[in-house]
């Protein structure tokens, strides 16, 4: 089966290149292909938080009612956080349903599956068989898994994992063969958007989870979000090489044995 | 304003309709303000908005930085004992403060164009939605 790939706007920014490519290498080579939507639209980044704001719903709904019920992945945990609770708010609230149906002038096609990339990995693969497909083990080296916010919480909503007591991104890495590290700050917000407003308050945040994985002896951290990744390198810990910071998918890459051409080309 | 009744009444309510959050559940226990991450920023505590809004005293929210710091991070809805949806409540005094026509909080003007080179859009997407109308 096919599964439509939602990228987002960042998976395709400035910052992002090596982070989608490594991930739709992997996932080719795991035979799980993504097709990328076509003519996909941003889905706004934050999901709106009150009652009465209708607008920002249409743009994630745009790739909602565009999937029809096919199950739609992403690699951005915002992406991933807004598409499905926009999914969730539009089977449940029909006031919404029908202005956004109203707006794209489409009736709504029932309910689309969002899956997060790491949720397909676990529910579609199978951890057993991605540690199957693992060429080279990361053995010896030691992984800690930064989840942050989006991916866990409201859990409720996003029924992702246990928000206090997450183990998904702890069983990806083992199932690539690394010492998995697990520390308290894993699901502590990083400071997210203060990184334009805010920038110390945001540093001064992230500041704390870098130096907690560092005190349980972490060398790398990998996290599914692409602002946590550029937050937690703006901290000096970090600047100063004493901790690397990675996108879930280039461990896996790396334990694939994807060469470096192949996952650029 | 002054002729549709209190004037701090009708704010009063409209946060609350907007957030659709009930404050007078709010026990006061503190457990929001513990786990907050970024509540050292904050000039207000997450605990004291909900005190602010059980009093009436709702323009000392409309006057504080805590609305602006709070990084919508979900930690204090999740540990909320009486299931209280904070990062909504700072959302609707956002949008009550924002709404009206020019009272964005950020132009994009004052984004060091250092900043602009290297921030993960999704930051900027976030922030013009969560500071701008
Ligand atoms: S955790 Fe909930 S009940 Fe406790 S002070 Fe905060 S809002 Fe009130
Ligand atoms: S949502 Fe806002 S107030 Fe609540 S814990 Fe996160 S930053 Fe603090």
């Amino acid at each position: 089966m096919d599964y439509l790939y939602f990228p987002g706007c960042t998976l395709k920014d400035k910052t992002a290149s090596i982070m989608e490519k490594t991930a739709l290498t992997a996932a080719a080579a795991l035979g799980l292909p993504l097709k990328e939507i076509d003519e996909w639209q941003c889905c706004g980044a934050v999901y709106p938080l009150t009652e009465d704001e209708f607008i920002t719903l249409v743009s994630p709904s745009r790739t909602l009612y565009k999937a029809q019920r096919k199950p739609v992945v992403t690699l951005c945990s915002a992406c991933h956080h807004v598409l499905k609770r926009t999914g969730v708010r539009l089977a449940a609230d029909k006031e919404a349903r029908d202005k956004v149906s109203y707006c794209l002038e489409q009736e709504y096609p029932g309910e689309t599956p969002v899956l997060h990339y790491l949720e397909l990995l676990r529910d579609e693969l199978g951890w057993a068989a991605l540690k199957e497909k693992v060429k080279a083990p990361l053995e010896g080296r030691r992984l800690a898994a930064y989840y942050g916010c989006m991916l866990l919480r409201p859990a409720k909503e996003m029924a992702f994992d246990n928000p206090e007591k997450p183990r998904i991104m702890e069983d990806f890495l083992q199932a690539l063969g690394a010492e998995v590290i697990t520390f308290p700050f894993r699901n502590k917000c990083c400071g997210a958007y203060l990184a334009v407003t805010e920038q110390q308050v945001m540093e001064d945040t992230a500041n704390k989870i870098v130096t907690m994985a560092l005190e349980y002896g972490a060398e790398e951290l990998t996290t599914a979000c692409p602002l946590c990744r550029y937050n937690l390198e703006q901290t000096p810990i970090v600047r100063d090489g004493k901790l690397k910071i990675s996108f879930f998918s280039e461990p896996l890459a790396a334990a694939l044995n994807l060469e470096e051409q192949e996952v650029m080309s | 304003m002054q002729n549709q009744g209190n004037p701090v009444k009708k704010l009063h309510s409209e946060i609350m309709e907007r957030s659709g959050q009930d404050f007078y559940k709010c026990i006061q226990c503190g457990k929001c303000t513990a786990g907050c991450p970024v509540v050292s920023a904050m000039d207000l505590l997450p605990r004291e908005v909900l005190l602010y809004l059980q009093m009436g005293q709702v323009e000392k929210l409309m006057n504080s930085k805590t609305p602006w710091i709070c990084a919508s991070c979900f930690t204090c809805g999740a540990r909320c004992i009486k299931d209280i949806d904070l990062a909504r409540i700072m959302e609707a005094i956002r949008a009550k403060i924002l709404r009206p026509r020019g009272a964005n909080a950020l132009s994009p003007g004052e984004i060091p164009k250092e900043l602009l080179q290297k921030v993960p859009q999704q930051a900027l997407v976030s922030s013009f939605r969560k500071y701008t109308r």
